[in-house]
């Protein structure tokens, strides 16, 4: 499982591009960070109220006043600008986030995302997911391919919906796929998997692209 | 009047039960600690509650005592709260279940900006956030439908202010005026909430005089404030 979702995250983080300003969601996501290609330095958004996040503090070094969006005492960068929520969430509406990356219950393959509410479960609520959703400019979901052997790649979301038509790029331990508006296209598959393994772990279907690649370890 | 600064009891003294108030912080971050409990000594009951969270529990992030909001919660005073994430204090979940404690979520970005609409005289705000979910579906926290509105060819929920009773700020650094500054990620919702109620009180850690730092280290005008408070303590873990 760790090395299924170091996979992940090391694909994940061969999207990012030198200078982008990239929102990580808590979990899974926070892992891309440490595996950026040579070269690449992104400037992290934490949506409660700064741009340059760098790390966990150290224990015994906290500042109390840098906290990151999940609560945890955490260091920033140089570089790094202290701003409030309303800032905040203007800059991620306004489109100024290259991207956010984060996990999903279920994704469609029109790109409708559901991953913050199971009805009848403990209430937690959306924070800033709806928001980040809408208003970055690409959204690369990171997740296992399935939950517990159930389908999270769907025709139609079944859950409560954190935003329509949202996802630009999922990327599983089985391949990449690119939402487009012929349908979920498959780039990449992973060599441990062969084309029908991976449309039978999906609920929806997978259209393969022509230029088909192995999904890269490295 | 320059210098508004009184106890942190004289503060809370116009509160009543049932009344709305706003809390700044993030799970904790950047709470008036000092203005909670004196809420708590009050004992004011059936309070509706708008801030980011609910605070933390004790134990929670080296938490000794509750913090923010969950220093409410510990001794029942809320009623409803208005929040945007309700996931991490348990003490929100456990009154959700005996029924005594009633929800309404908003995304942190609309919540932020119905908010500051408040404070700032605006009608209310039109976002892409929330579109084709229950946001667009259900209703708002005063049981109101979601408007929908169309310009220039995209779509947009209106969303209205919220405004509050009493708004209840932390600051790293405040004059006598009421000028003052949040350090860092303290910031968060402290900013917008100043001028979003009737009354406006900031707790902060360190208190100047009027005159005695450069103006430019304050980010919010003590026009927006109608009381300070000092002795707020820089959080312990």
């Amino acid at each position: 499982m760790a090395d299924i979702k170091v996979r992940i995250a090391k694909r994940v983080a061969k999207e990012l591009k030198d200078g982008d300003v990239v929102n990580l969601g808590i979990g899974l996501p926070t892992m891309v960070s440490d595996y950026l290609p040579e070269g690449v330095t992104v400037t992290l958004h934490s949506e409660n109220g700064f741009t340059g996040l760098d790390a966990a503090a150290e224990e015994g070094k906290e500042d109390v006043d840098i906290i990151n969006s999940g609560g945890a005492y955490v260091t920033a960068v140089p570089w790094v600008n202290y701003f409030d929520t309303a800032t905040s969430f203007g800059i991620i509406r306004g489109g100024h986030v290259d991207a956010t990356i984060l996990g999903a219950m279920q994704v469609a393959e029109n790109g409708d995302l559901a991953n913050w509410i199971i009805p009848g479960k403990k209430v937690a609520g959306m924070g800033g997911a709806m928001d980040l959703v809408s208003g970055a400019k690409e959204v690369i979901i990171a997740m296992t391919h399935t939950q517990k052997g159930n389908h999270k790649i769907l025709e139609k979301c079944t859950l409560p919906l954190t935003a329509e038509k949202c996802v630009n790029l999922i990327v599983t331990e089985m391949g990449v796929m690119k939402v487009t508006d012929e349908g979920l296209v498959v780039t990449e598959l992973h060599p441990d998997y062969t084309k029908e393994d991976i449309q039978a772990a999906t609920g929806c279907k997978l259209i393969f692209a022509d230029d088909l690649k192995p999904m890269e370890e490295e | 009047m320059i210098n508004k600064v009184i106890t942190a009891d004289e503060a809370v003294a116009g509160v009543k039960d049932g009344m709305t108030i706003m809390v700044g912080g993030f799970l904790g971050t950047g709470s008036p600690e000092i203005l909670m409990d004196a809420l708590v000594r009050k004992g004011v009951k059936h309070l509706t509650v708008i801030a980011n969270d609910g605070g933390l529990d004790q134990g929670q992030y080296g938490a000794r005592t509750p913090r923010g909001v969950g220093k409410l919660l510990e001794h029942h005073m809320v009623d409803h709260i208005i929040a945007s994430h309700l996931g991490v204090n348990p003490k929100l979940n456990e009154q959700f279940a005996e029924g005594t404690l009633t929800y309404t979520l908003v995304p942190q970005g609309t919540l932020a900006e119905k908010i500051r609409a408040a404070a700032y005289g605006l009608g209310g705000v039109l976002t892409p956030t929330g579109l084709g979910t229950p946001m667009e579906t259900e209703k708002d926290e005063l049981g109101r439908d979601k408007e929908v509105i169309e310009i220039d060819g995209k779509r947009y929920l209106l969303e209205r202010p919220l405004h509050a009773d009493y708004a209840f700020c932390r600051a790293t650094i405040a004059d006598t005026f009421g000028n003052f500054m949040c350090a860092k990620a303290t910031k968060n919702f402290n900013y917008p909430m100043a001028g979003a109620a009737d009354k406006v009180i900031v707790a902060t850690e360190k208190l100047v005089e009027v005159g005695e730092v450069d103006p430019d280290t304050f980010a919010i005008s003590g026009v927006l404030v109608d009381s300070v408070v000092g002795g707020e303590e820089r959080w312990q873990i």
